[in-house]
């Protein structure tokens, strides 16, 4: 554990205003920014964001250190955004077999040329394209979408993901799977140096 | 952009597909999460990377799958410091739960 964090636990464990009051604007950003990836509803991912720092000073004073801290405080936060992940009224979103790739009768696949592709180093210096990629990653079918965002953007592994969810490890990569493809068809305008 | 393959071209494939250490493009399909995971077995990763060689669709596709999961890992997330400060109310709230 860092020496920073240990003392701080030592002082929010005590009941110390201003030492939670710090953690609650060290940490606040990052965990605020979890749970609206996962709730996807300003609203609902404050609220997440209460119960989990509710959660962590009920359980500060047990924290062994033997994740870092930051690792602990994600899972919860985690944890809390997925139960308030189904109440967030859902925006449109894709039909998922629609977006997955195509094969012809013997098995070959269909996929329209590719004369140029972007890179993603090329893409990602564009100011809007963070918004874009949320944007698209926000239209897919929340249990598609909820693997995806664990998976790839939140680091948890397939073993983390299959228990948080419930279903096994072989439907988290299934689902993963389809879910990279039917991203990747969204981006393709924007990969393809197509989309304005 | 270009058309996908012409129909005879793929029914080429088709056949060539089904020769002893080919799989079709479905079937590399269903390796290819495992195989950026980096779990196929020695034999099953060679005739992987067989047919990404002798396919030009399957290459691409791969290409932009990779290109696509790469802008999702870096720009599904902003950096830490670009983030906006909790909001004061929020703070009050947890503070306020705290010293109930
Ligand atoms: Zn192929």
């Amino acid at each position: 554990m860092e020496p920073d964090d240990e003392a701080a636990i030592a002082s929010i464990a005590a009941g110390d205003r201003p030492a939670t009051e710090d953690f609650v604007r060290k940490h606040g950003p990052w965990m605020l920014s979890v749970a609206t990836r996962i709730v996807r509803d300003t609203h609902h991912a404050e609220d997440a964001v209460q119960n989990a720092f509710a959660k962590v000073f009920d359980n500060i004073g047990g924290f062994d250190g033997r994740s870092a801290l930051k690792t602990w405080v994600h899972r919860i936060v985690v944890n809390e955004s997925l139960m308030l992940m189904r109440k967030a009224n859902r925006s449109r979103t894709v039909a998922i077999d629609e977006l997955q790739p195509v094969f012809d009768n013997n098995g070959c696949r269909i996929e329209d040329r590719w004369m140029t592709m972007e890179t993603p180093e090329t893409l990602l210096v564009r100011s809007d394209i963070r918004a874009q990629v949320s944007g698209k990653i926000d239209l897919l079918p929340d249990n598609y979408r909820i693997i995806l965002v664990l998976r790839d953007i939140e680091e948890l592994t397939t073993q983390e993901v299959s228990q948080l969810l419930g279903i096994s490890e072989a439907n988290v990569k299934v689902r993963l799977h389809r879910a990279r493809a039917a991203l990747k068809r969204l981006l393709e305008p924007l990969v393809r140096g197509q989309a304005v | 952009m270009s058309r996908a393959a012409p129909t005879l071209m793929r029914r080429i494939h088709g056949m060539m597909f089904k020769l002893p250490l080919m799989i079709t493009c479905e079937a590399f399909e269903d390796f290819i999460l495992a195989y950026l995971e980096d779990e196929l077995s020695a034999r099953q990763r060679f005739v992987f990377e067989m047919h990404l060689k002798l396919c030009r669709e399957c290459r691409e596709y791969l290409a932009a799958y990779r290109a696509s999961l790469e802008l999702a890992k870096a720009g599904g997330k902003a950096p830490e410091e670009t983030l906006p400060p909790v909001p004061d109310d929020l703070v009050k709230a947890v503070l306020d739960a705290r010293n109930q």
